[in-house]
């Protein structure tokens, strides 16, 4: 099989792929748009997706609307990320039972249908690669979390329409995707439209991805086809205005944890949590454990926030008990000690924390506030003062 | 309009009542200062460089500890001073101060008054037996503190 | 939510870390007012786990929760595993409260540890600040009964009242056996003999050398802090001393993110840490 071939098909070809991941037993999920946003469902045919939706993203603004545009993907994000296909929000770990004083424990029978994602964002496959370090990089892997992706099928969209929050080309996550089996997809799209239509140009990225593409149809790609790419590329990295220097991000933040500016933006914040909600590699989840009323025990595990109260509880109280502590942790982890756990930044770009922010905090512009005053500490002891 | 700060330190009850030459030792190392409410005068691990003599103002002595508010050990006033870790080695705060309101102080830099007291042991006496006084009295009420006279039943 | 729709199976603890083996409490000690030694040994088979001192395992009351609790016996002891849990929430209480023959959840060990085995030559000096004395106490254990050490042990306690000292039979054997052994208390009553004093005051009263000296430290953060201070006003340089955090933990696994201290996940690199200017600014750094 060979992988470096490159192939355009229309939207007939995007069906066949989506019946060739049925026919292969794949629950495919993708973008459709239900009440006023574009979310992740389960898609069967290209009918399902947004075609002719356009979003327009803002700090705390969202809205969506349709034209006769025959694109697919001529939006960016929705609110939710694939995270929820391999790290469900909340799930069933153990159910214990006892019998005298013997406990017997059982888990959830696991659903293997393997899942198949269709117009994935490059930086949504960022995200993906981070949680993989969180979840399958460590000494201790989840078996669920690993097994889940790696029989994941993953259909990359590559970006032609950023939104007015995206700053994934500072992140090095987009707008497009690279050649080859390291770019961690199975199939890329790029969205190629013209007065006659879209076409797709399908890049293949894996031995699975070969072996289903062979089932699209479709004509070798010609230079056109590529120079084309490219250019839709270039035109959405140029649309993104949003600029983080993530080159030095990390050590800015771990060297100013005093900076005045966390007072400022913690007084805008309203810890609600959205963000760590709709962020691709928000990790954070805890165990819960409850007794039913025949004595049945079940532990759940679901996902946390660290700007809940309870997230940094000890037994005297939460150590992060304020606003401005708990803002300052979720910040300088995803910018800066996400680097130190796990060897990568937890931030790739998307933008969706400043969107779905109800008050509108930017992430870009907190860091870029720091830079431009870099080693500020408020004035603690101040010379003069009055003579009274 | 300059006051004399060497005036202001000898309105100040640890400085009260001594020679005028005294006073005016200890102003040439002192500044006058302010502090904003919850801002910090002494950061625990912190290099001890002064003497606080509080004019105005209320200061908490306390420490940090994770999932706790600040525990307070004392509070200290117009009329006292603040900070003794700076008279001896290794010169570093124990505690942390915070001013619970705006503060006003006279700030005697610690090293200048070290210097001073070794140069001059009449000048260097003096101002022990000012701080020994005070602080004998606070240890005093520190360990009255400590016998939780309030609290629970003393079974013994 | 579980139903009856969902279909259940054995459970593989292997494939779900989450899941604790069954333990069943054989003794149980109460050490001061609101710390109890719990023995636990597995329901069925020898126990599965070697552990070295320092380390933790998370104890299942099942239906209440789990909880990270430091392991208080020492590797290789004989008899059951020993943890020695405080009563400061639900989970801990209804262990506090639990009968003999209760069945718990064990899953671990985890974390870093004490590393007792490379201190053969050095003078170990132990300074244990209330229930911190229980994650210590295999490690001293393990110092004063290993053969062939040519450094001495010194065990310095600091406890709040003479009846919350805990493991006084240990603290007796410790010293019959070889160690120095003081320990004082905050607040005495009459019939207290023994120093008066939070427990950096002892430092001075033992005669250690400091070139040759690792210091294990374990207490309250305020009082590691003001010992950490105390050992390098005295000579001991910042690397030779080893602290135990700790946090709000849930997993031990480094997957749910609870645990973390700035770039530090403590299930994972933690909870012993060398000390160092690094770690003294992340414990320095004051949160609201």
């Amino acid at each position: 099989m060979d992988l470096s071939a490159s192939f355009v098909v229309d939207r007939a070809g995007l069906d066949r792929l989506l019946g060739a991941l049925a026919a292969r037993g794949y629950r495919t999920i993708g973008p459709v748009v239900r009440d006023g946003a574009v979310v992740q469902r389960q898609v069967s045919s290209t009918g399902d997706l947004p075609q002719g939706w356009h979003d327009e993203q803002a700090p705390g603004h969202y809205r969506l609307h349709q034209d006769d545009d025959p694109s697919l993907f001529a939006w960016a994000v929705g609110p939710a990320s694939p995270k929820s296909e391999f790290y469900p929000a909340r799930s069933l770990v153990w159910r214990a039972t006892s019998n005298g004083d013997v406990v017997t424990l059982e888990q959830p029978r696991e659903d293997s249908t393997p899942v198949a994602l269709i117009g994935a964002r490059p930086c949504e496959l960022a995200g993906m690669r981070v949680l993989d370090r969180v979840f399958a990089g460590g000494e201790v892997p989840d078996p669920l979390y690993r097994d889940r992706r790696a029989t994941s099928f993953v259909v990359v969209a590559e970006c032609g329409t950023p939104a007015g929050t995206c700053f994934c080309t500072s992140m090095g996550t987009g707008p497009g995707v690279a050649d080859g089996v390291e770019a961690g997809y199975d199939l890329a799209l790029t969205e190629l439209t013209s007065s006659e239509g879209a076409q797709y140009l399908v890049r293949v990225g894996s031995e699975r991805g070969a072996e289903v593409v062979e089932e699209m149809g479709g004509s070798p790609a010609q230079s056109a086809d590529f120079a084309a790419r490219v250019a839709v590329l270039e035109e959405a990295a140029r649309r993104i205005d949003r600029k983080l220097d993530a080159g030095n991000v990390a050590q800015l933040l771990a060297g100013n944890l005093g900076h005045p500016r966390w007072d400022d933006v913690a007084r805008r914040c309203l810890a609600c949590g959205n963000c760590t909600l709709v962020c691709p590699t928000c990790f954070c989840g805890g165990v819960s454990d409850t007794t039913a009323v025949d004595g049945t025990v079940e532990r759940h595990r679901q996902w946390n926030s660290c700007f809940d109260l309870a997230h940094s509880l000890v037994h005297t109280g939460p150590v992060r008990a304020t606003t401005w502590s708990r803002y300052r942790q979720w910040l300088t982890h995803k910018l800066s000690t996400w680097h130190d756990q796990f060897g990568t930044s937890g931030c790739v770009g998307c933008g969706r924390c400043i969107t779905w922010c109800p008050v509108g905090i930017d992430i870009t512009v907190e860091v870029a506030a720091i830079a431009a005053s870099d080693g500020a500490v408020p004035v603690r002891i101040e010379s003069g003062g009055d003579r009274s | 309009m300059t006051e004399n700060i060497g005036e202001l330190v000898a309105e100040h009850p640890l400085f009260s009542g001594l020679p005028v030459d005294v006073a005016e030792l200890v102003g040439g190392c002192s500044q006058n200062v302010a502090i904003a409410t919850g801002q910090l005068l002494l950061e625990e691990g912190e290099p001890a460089r002064s003497l606080f003599l509080l004019r105005r103002g209320h200061v908490a002595l306390e420490v940090h500890e994770p999932g706790r508010v600040p525990l307070v050990i004392d509070r200290i006033g117009p009329g006292q001073a603040v900070g003794w870790s700076w008279m001896f080695p290794p010169y570093r705060w124990h505690f942390d101060a915070r001013a619970l309101e705006p503060v006003g102080a006279i700030s005697v830099d610690a090293e200048c008054l070290r210097s001073k007291a070794e140069a001059d042991p009449a000048f260097g006496y003096l101002l022990m037996k000012r701080l020994a006084a005070v602080m004998l009295d606070r240890l005093q009420a520190t360990r009255i503190r400590l016998l939780d006279v309030y609290g629970r039943d003393v079974a013994h | 939510m579980c139903t009856d729709a969902m279909l259940l199976t054995e459970v593989e603890p292997r494939l779900n870390p989450l899941t604790p083996a069954t333990y069943r409490i054989v003794a149980r000690r109460v050490e001061t007012g609101d710390v109890v030694t719990l023995s636990l040994e597995p329901t069925s088979g020898p126990s599965p786990f070697s552990f070295r001192p320092g380390q933790f395992n998370m104890l299942t009351s099942f239906g209440v929760g789990e909880v990270a609790i430091s392991i208080s016996s020492a590797p290789g002891a004989p008899g059951p595993v020993e943890h020695t849990v405080r009563d400061v929430g639900a989970v801990t209480h209804s262990l506090c409260s639990a009968e003999i023959g209760s069945i718990v959840g064990v899953r671990g060990p985890f974390g870093t540890d004490w590393g007792v085995d490379g201190l053969d030559d050095k003078d170990v000096v132990i300074v244990a600040g209330g229930i911190g004395l229980a994650p210590l106490r295999g490690a001293i254990s393990y110092l004063v009964d290993k053969p062939g050490r040519t450094g001495r042990v010194y065990v310095l306690v600091g406890a709040r009242e003479p009846d919350q000292i805990t493991f006084p039979d240990d603290l007796k054997r410790w010293e019959r056996d070889g160690a120095v052994v003081k320990v004082t208390v905050d607040v005495p009553d009459v019939r207290w003999w023994g120093a008066i004093g939070v427990v950096t005051t002892l430092l001075h009263t033992v005669d250690f050398d400091p070139a040759r000296t690792v210091s294990l430290v374990c207490g309250p953060e305020i009082m590691m802090r003001f010992t950490v201070r105390g050992l390098v006003d005295l000579g001991v340089p910042l690397r030779a001393i080893r602290v135990s955090l700790e946090r709000n933990m849930q997993c031990g696994i480094g997957w749910c993110g609870h645990c973390q201290l700035g770039p530090l996940l403590i299930c994972r690199d933690g909870p012993v840490f060398d000390y160092s200017e690094a770690l003294e600014k992340l414990i320095s750094e004051r949160e609201r």
